[in-house]
């Protein structure tokens, strides 16, 4: 009786929605979909270990012969990489390219007729969709053992505003934000897929914004990819851009305020918590009208309390133009409270 | 207006074909809406139904605590170990109509962290329907439910959905104990407080318990892989559990490991073990274990970990490229003193115990007399008194045999073996003989060791003087006496409903078929570590109207020693004051 239902629901979805509304029916199986998609995904183990450093993550193929996407990161550091394919076969991976400000890397292996994404038929999606998520997440799967899968909705397709000292990310482009925690250990370098299996993007690291201890989990869409891995994988590369390369062409970014910018000058910062003392102030700055001195010592930015010099490169730096903030410095035995504005800068 | 409209064929065509499209594809859209209102109707429906079995657990003065699920009308309900242990030997159990039960703790199995309480009070209880985890599929979409940071004050269970992210997961052992072997992983939301409650597919049916998550950077809240413990794992020792024991895993006596071409060998193999006995050794391949492919060490422990100790299972290995069939007993993971349940997990694993009271205030009230005798301390099990229930449900087994209860004496059996031999059985109390050409044996008795007489039986007369002892005097004749649980007879048989007796170094065990009571045949072995004597019932016949076996087979050590066929049957009640001989006399 229950098959029966089941068997006409089935047939009801093929006649109405199929193309209108992939989305819609949550009974209908996404067991297949799994089931081609998930062989594509390979499990990655590596340099690392320890408590903060796991020594594994995943990646996909994107050939018959071998071409592996992943993340850039530490576990490609070591002299040997691992790869283990879906049906438990482990081969040594060589890294072919890595593109920084992707934070991606493309490797190698040798072996033949393997499952695999075409990135010509990678898709991409809008905010809604249901999709599905591969990775060796925890490291849950070893050997022949299938890939994690979760499943979720993309919340948002955004430009992943990474700033210094709140997001740590050298990738700052597109991407999908996914409602699922995708983003775990070891996820690095999965894939996102629609629900009927079509690739969508490389999931990316674990990233937590620091001030507010919540957690992103974002993929990059495979058109922010593709061309670099074609690239990699035809042998035709050269990694043009740097993640500390500011002036790289095409993808503009701000530069971020420091103390020098309001006239500034700390001690310097040679410990690992030196206290924020004002060693100079520049003649004719901001910082001295409004009276700051030498020898004051910054304890808060806004309404954070600054421990360090590093921490108070940290709070300048997620400054915008124009932004006014407040600084309070103790000077001898009172504390003293300035207004200062970001200035605007040439880009 | 009209003279507009008609103006060129061309807008009318545009026109006609745009409201065509457009009722086509609102029709889709209503068809779409249909199926998702059908689709959605019938998961409600679905949870409306299973949440009448979700318990919400709490000790008896309301901390402690986490989640359940009836799986019986009279109130058997499947939890965490790591709940219940917490919660101490009566509990609290709350159900979505609002009412709380007193519930006792049954049995528990500290390795595979489940635990069988009994709700009390009623024997019309909602309950769960079993299902078949190894039916799983990953996609699959299950719901979670039970009462997550203790939310439901009024015990309605929290839903979570989600889909099965891997199955035949291992997941090492948390601590000493708990190890989830062949696990269920899903991406559906699992919290403290989710702990011990259920985990269903779409259809309402009872696949696993939850009891386990990953967690790392982000505190204790779901990151999206949950564990379930498989219901299938936990089918295997249910009857153990019902039995009121601490249960024991597993091993095989041999450690595995990766071999260069991924296959799975034998790394070391303990020489008492029942595999080195049945011919495995070091280096052997295994091909499957259990009637599933070996393909890598963890699929090895998945499949281990989901049984008993004492349980028998086929195991194909190859050497020299030849493949080998046998059936080996399991061995237990433990010793008796290392499973002591107050050594198991320390505190409240899970959940923290701030969010816990804050959750329920329970009046401080004293238990009914009627339920304290439901409970009962001995040591080595969780609740003897179940056990003592379990004892005399499976004894009704012997009630055929009841007419030899005292009937003490001298018994001669004679008849024929199956290869045509004539063969004479003599019973006394002094001790028991057996005449055959060429394999006659002699056991004494008073005061003389079990021996294995006749030779490369095992035992097959040190068993039969249990067999007379059992039917003759009952369980009272032995030193230890209890109810095991069940188990596949012979590794492929049946399933049977087992009863333990030990009596001067002879450790017995009873089998009775799990669908009728009827007794089948029993096992007895001369020491730990040793093959038993294997006596399987074929047949009954009446003998001067009394029932006993007719036919029977003796097996030891994977060979059938012989078939008798019993043919006369004497009782001489008067006992002659001489010993038998191997003649028989």
């Amino acid at each position: 009786m229950h098959c029966l239902l089941r068997t006409r629901l089935f047939r009801v979805c093929l006649i109405g929605i199929v193309t209108v509304l992939n989305t819609a029916a949550w009974g209908q199986s996404s067991v297949e979909s799994i089931a081609a998609v998930a062989p594509k995904v390979v499990k990655i183990f590596g340099a690392g270990g320890g408590a903060k450093l796991h020594a594994y993550g995943s990646g996909f193929l994107v050939s018959a012969n071998g071409h592996i996407v992943t993340v850039s990161s530490h576990i490609l550091d070591g002299d040997t990489v691992n790869v283990v394919l879906h049906d438990g076969r482990r081969f040594p991976g060589k890294v072919l390219g890595v593109e920084p400000p992707l934070d991606m890397a493309v490797l190698k292996i040798e072996a033949e007729g393997l499952p695999h994404f075409d990135l010509a038929e990678a898709v991409a999606a809008a905010p809604g969709t249901r999709v599905l998520a591969f990775s060796n997440a925890f490291k849950v799967a070893t050997g022949d053992e299938q890939v994690t899968v979760m499943h979720g909705v993309i919340s948002a397709k955004t430009t992943l505003a990474a700033r210094r000292g709140a997001f740590e990310s050298p990738y700052t482009g597109q991407v999908y934000v996914v409602d699922a925690v995708t983003n775990n250990s070891g996820a690095a370098g999965g894939v996102l897929t629609t629900w009927d299996g079509r690739l969508l993007g490389m999931i990316g690291k674990e990233l937590r914004n620091a001030q507010t201890n919540t957690w992103l989990n974002y993929v990059m869409p495979i058109s922010e990819l593709k061309e670099t891995i074609t690239q990699i994988v035809t042998g035709d590369f050269s990694s043009k851009k740097r993640p500390d390369d500011e002036e790289s062409p095409g993808k503009p970014r701000p530069r971020r305020y420091e103390s020098l910018d309001f006239g500034i000058i700390t001690i310097p910062d040679v410990l690992n918590r030196t206290p924020a003392y004002i060693d100079r102030i520049l003649p004719g700055s901001q910082a001295e009208k409004v009276g700051l001195r030498p020898n004051d010592l910054i304890l808060f930015v806004g309404d954070n309390l600054v421990q360090s010099c590093k921490l108070l490169k940290e709070d300048l730096g997620r400054l915008e133009a124009n932004d006014t903030v407040k600084l309070v410095v103790r000077r001898g035995d009172t504390l003293v409270s300035v207004e200062l504005v970001a200035p605007r800068k040439a880009e | 207006m009209g003279i507009e409209m008609l103006r060129t064929r061309n807008h009318l065509v545009l026109a006609i074909a745009t409201v065509w499209f457009a009722s086509l594809f609102s029709g889709r859209i209503d068809a779409a809406e249909q199926t998702v209102l059908q689709a959605q109707a019938q998961r409600v429906e679905v949870v409306q139904k299973v949440a009448a079995t979700v318990v919400a657990i709490f000790s008896a003065d309301g901390g402690g605590g986490g989640s359940g699920v009836l799986i019986s009308p009279d109130g058997y309900a499947l939890s965490n170990f790591h709940v219940t242990s917490a919660c101490g030997d009566f509990m609290k159990c709350g159900l979505n109509d609002g009412r709380l039960y007193d519930a006792v703790i049954v049995g528990i199995d500290p390795t595979g962290d489940v635990a069988l309480v009994k709700l009390l009070g009623r024997d019309d209880f909602p309950c769960a329907t079993l299902g078949d985890s190894d039916k799983l599929s990953v996609g699959d979409w299950t719901y979670a439910m039970g009462n997550p940071f203790l939310l439901a004050t009024d015990f309605q269970p929290t839903v979570t959905a989600g889909i099965v992210s891997g199955i035949h997961r291992y997941q090492y052992p948390a601590g000493t104990f708990l190890e989830y072997t062949d696990c269920i992983q899903v991406d559906t939301s699992i919290n403290p407080g989710n702990s011990g409650g259920p985990l269903f597919n779409a259809a309402g049916e009872l696949v696993g318990i939850n009891g386990r998550i990953s967690v790392e950077k982000r505190g204790r809240v779901n990151v999206g892989a949950g564990y379930s413990i498989s219901i299938n794992q936990i089918k295997h020792f249910m009857d153990h559990l019902k039995g009121g024991h601490v249960v024991d895993h597993a091993t095989l006596g041999a450690t595995v490991r990766t071999g260069s071409d991924r296959q799975v060998v034998v790394d070391s193999i303990l020489d008492l073990s029942a595999a080195y006995r049945r011919g495995l050794r070091e280096d052997d391949e295994i091909v499957s274990f259990a009637g599933r492919p070996v393909g890598s060490v963890n699929q090895f422990k998945n499949i281990l970990g989901i049984y008993p100790k004492g349980w028998s299972l086929p195991i194909t290995f190859r050497r020299d490229g030849k493949k080998q069939d046998i059936i080996v007993e399991l061995r237990a993971l433990h010793r008796d003193s290392e499973l002591k349940p107050k050594d198991a997990p320390k505190g409240k694993p899970k959940p923290p115990p701030d969010e816990l009271h804050k959750g329920a205030k329970l009046p401080k009230e004293e238990l009914p007399a009627e339920y304290k005798k439901l409970f009962v301390k001995k040591t080595g099990y969780a609740n003897y008194y179940f056990n003592q229930q379990e004892q005399q449900r499976v004894l009704h087994g012997l009630e055929p045999l009841q007419s030899w209860r005292d009937v003490t004496g001298r018994w001669k059996l004679t008849g024929k073996t199956g290869q045509g031999e004539d063969f004479v059985m003599t019973l006394t109390d002094k001790g028991l003989g057996l005449q055959l050409p060429l394999r006659p044996g002699l056991q004494p008795l008073e005061g003389a060791d079990f021996i294995d007489e006749p030779a490369g039986t095992g035992g097959l007369l040190a068993a039969m003087y249990q067999f007379k002892q059992l039917i003759t005097k009952g369980t009272g004749a032995f030193t230890e006496f209890t109810y095991v649980g069940s188990l596949p007879l012979d590794g492929r048989g049946p399933m049977v409903d087992v009863l333990l007796t030990k009596k001067g170094g002879v450790e017995s065990l009873w089998f009775f078929r799990k669908t009728d009571g009827q007794f089948v045949g029993f096992n007895s072995k001369l020491g730990s570590d040793v093959d038993p004597c294997e006596i399987r019932f074929l047949d009954f016949g009446m003998y001067s109207g009394k029932r006993f076996p007719s036919r029977f087979v003796v097996r030891h050590a994977d060979v059938d020693f012989a078939t008798f066929d019993v043919l006369t049957l004497e009782v001489l009640t008067s006992e002659p004051d001489k010993k038998p001989d191997a003649n028989g006399n």
